[in-house]
């Protein structure tokens, strides 16, 4: 039995779709990583990727971005559509892309410089803002990210003082601050307490409100609390994706479902 | 070893256990010994510059000429002040260099052929000898403009400090994750501000000891000055002059028969050992702080 869905895409049922994904295959060197990928994902919805280490999950979210650009040997054919315009062959400067579509790492990685600052940088690089409205983007994006009350009297302290889990939410606020259309999230609570994963957890569901949220988790009750929609991934294979309660409840296949009840994986 | 917590664990576990306290004990021993090895001779060379520095050390050094044989005073003040301008411009020529060369291996080049290349030179130049450095410069600029000069001085020292720069600036922008890199990118920021205000940001504290540490080695080399400044027993900052330097100096005044140069040596000696001590300190205390 074959896991390779068919060429058919995936499509929610009257969804507006903000990204889709067209025959994407993608090589670390000469490893086919992501295989045939076809999916569209839903705008201004939570949509969670899930499957054994391995599997690709993170691979494509760092396709949505073209952060696999940096190192020379990884490639992606395909085509991945944000509006209908490709990215991957897009004319448009990378980092305008990157402006678009923000991306949250698993390990929290503050840059060596002060809270404000971590903050104003990613701001500064397409916006120039008066001092009043710099600081009222800080506060908004703190106060997004759930940040604002532990840190707005220490603005001016190094981003490397905070716990991990403020990092975190540092890290986010800097990926919201430049207000991003799409925001990726690799295993963003992976390194954390449960109280700061909660706290995470609240303002995923807070962001798609405004934004297009992926999430790449390796713990299934993370991606069925926060997502509307799951895909299940395994080997560089697409092999289920659909509302996240249908994915979770009545999985359309065998092994959809023996990776959720935990027989396998 | 009987009852308590030892009762239950068989003698073969217990022979092994005592056999590999044995070996813990003499390895700490050997190791204990081989630093007191080096401790030993570091702290006699300190007091031998201590007991015979000390002694010559008065206001004169700091502010009379190098005397003639036999003079009754006399200090060191032209070839402090040509220390000092030939070791900091020198430094000042080379840091820059040397910082940039090591962005363009650690973030531009460390796939590329050109990269590869300027690796293995700069790595030739660091351990290359400093009297070839000298000659090297002697050849070049010496012969060639007729004169020893603080210039040539200059070169022959920027020289020896950019292959360390780049090593240290290299090594330390390597040692930055690259998800820190990611993250930046991932903004949409240019490259050169991801270096520029990110990964170098980053490795600030380590560069900056790396040239600390570099100012200090050649605070300290004499042969690359021997054939390039050469030395002057007048106070001048003019560098198209040859010009005076405290290791040169050391070096004639040292080996010479007469009592005040020897005494004016070894005062010398002790206040270089004290700067390059005083570098060395800072550089740790900046390290440190920044980790």
């Amino acid at each position: 039995m074959s896991l390779v869905m068919d060429a058919r895409v995936e499509t929610p049922v009257a969804e507006q779709i903000k990204i889709s994904v067209r025959d994407l295959n993608f090589f670390y060197g000469k490893f086919h990583a992501l295989k045939r990928i076809n999916i569209e994902i839903p705008a201004r919805k939570v949509t969670a990727f899930i499957g054994p280490s391995g599997c690709g999950k993170s691979t494509l979210l760092r396709v949505f971005n073209r952060m696999y650009e940096l190192y020379p040997e990884q490639r992606a054919e395909g085509r991945v559509e944000l509006d209908g315009e490709d990215i991957l062959t897009s004319k448009t400067d990378v980092s305008l892309i990157r402006a678009k579509i923000g991306m949250v790492f698993q390990k929290p990685t503050p840059f060596p410089m002060s809270i404000y600052d971590n903050i104003a940088f990613g701001v500064r690089l397409f916006e120039r803002l008066p001092r009043v409205e710099m600081d009222e983007r800080v506060e908004w994006a703190l106060k997004k990210a759930a940040l604002w009350n532990e840190v707005k009297d220490k603005l001016q302290q190094s981003g490397a003082s905070l716990s991990g889990g403020q990092q975190q939410r540092l890290c986010i606020a800097r990926g919201i601050a430049i207000k991003p259309e799409v925001l990726l999230l690799d295993e963003p609570c992976s390194a954390l307490d449960p109280i700061s994963t909660g706290k995470i957890e609240e303002l995923i569901h807070e962001l798609k409100a405004d934004y297009t949220v992926m999430i790449v988790t390796h713990n299934m009750q993370q991606a069925a609390r926060v997502s509307d929609y799951t895909a299940y991934m395994y080997l560089g294979d697409l092999v289920e994706f659909g509302p996240t309660a249908e994915l979770f409840m009545k999985p359309k296949k065998k092994d959809t479902e023996d990776y959720i009840t935990g027989r396998f994986g | 070893m009987s009852g308590g917590l030892g009762a239950g664990i068989s003698p073969d576990k217990l022979r092994r256990h005592a056999r590999r306290k044995i070996v813990n004990r003499v390895a700490l021993t050997l190791s204990l010994g081989a630093m007191g090895f080096g401790l030993f001779w570091l702290a006699w060379i300190l007091f031998e510059t201590v007991r015979l520095g000390f002694g010559g050390l008065s206001l004169a050094v700091f502010t009379e000429m190098t005397p003639p044989p036999q003079a009754a005073t006399g200090g060191l003040a032209n070839a402090l002040l040509g220390s000092a301008l030939m070791v900091l411009l020198a430094t000042f020529v080379a840091t820059p260099i040397g910082i940039m060369a090591g962005v363009y291996l650690a973030e531009y080049g460390r796939r590329r052929w050109l990269g590869r290349i300027t690796q293995f030179i700069s790595d030739i130049l660091l351990s290359a000898p400093s009297i070839v450095i000298g000659l090297f410069v002697y050849a070049v600029i010496v012969a060639r403009f007729k004169s020893f000069s603080g210039w040539a001085g200059v070169a022959a020292l920027a020289l020896i400090v950019i292959p360390v720069v780049i090593r240290t600036t290299e090594s330390m922008l390597v040692l930055i994750p690259n998800s820190l890199r990611e993250a930046a990118y991932a903004l949409g920021t240019p490259k050169w501000k991801v270096i520029w205000s990110v990964t170098l940001r980053a490795a600030r504290a380590g560069v900056v000891t790396g040239v600390l540490l570099a100012l200090a080695r050649i605070a300290g080399e004499t042969a690359p000055l021997l054939f390039t400044a050469l030395n002057n027993q007048f106070f001048t900052a003019d560098l198209g002059q040859p010009m005076a330097s405290l290791p040169v100096t050391i070096f004639k005044f040292a080996m010479s028969p007469y009592e005040n140069w020897r005494e004016l040596a070894w005062a010398g000696v002790f206040i270089i050992t004290l700067a390059v001590l005083a570098l060395n300190i800072l550089a740790r205390v900046l390290f440190r702080n920044k980790k």
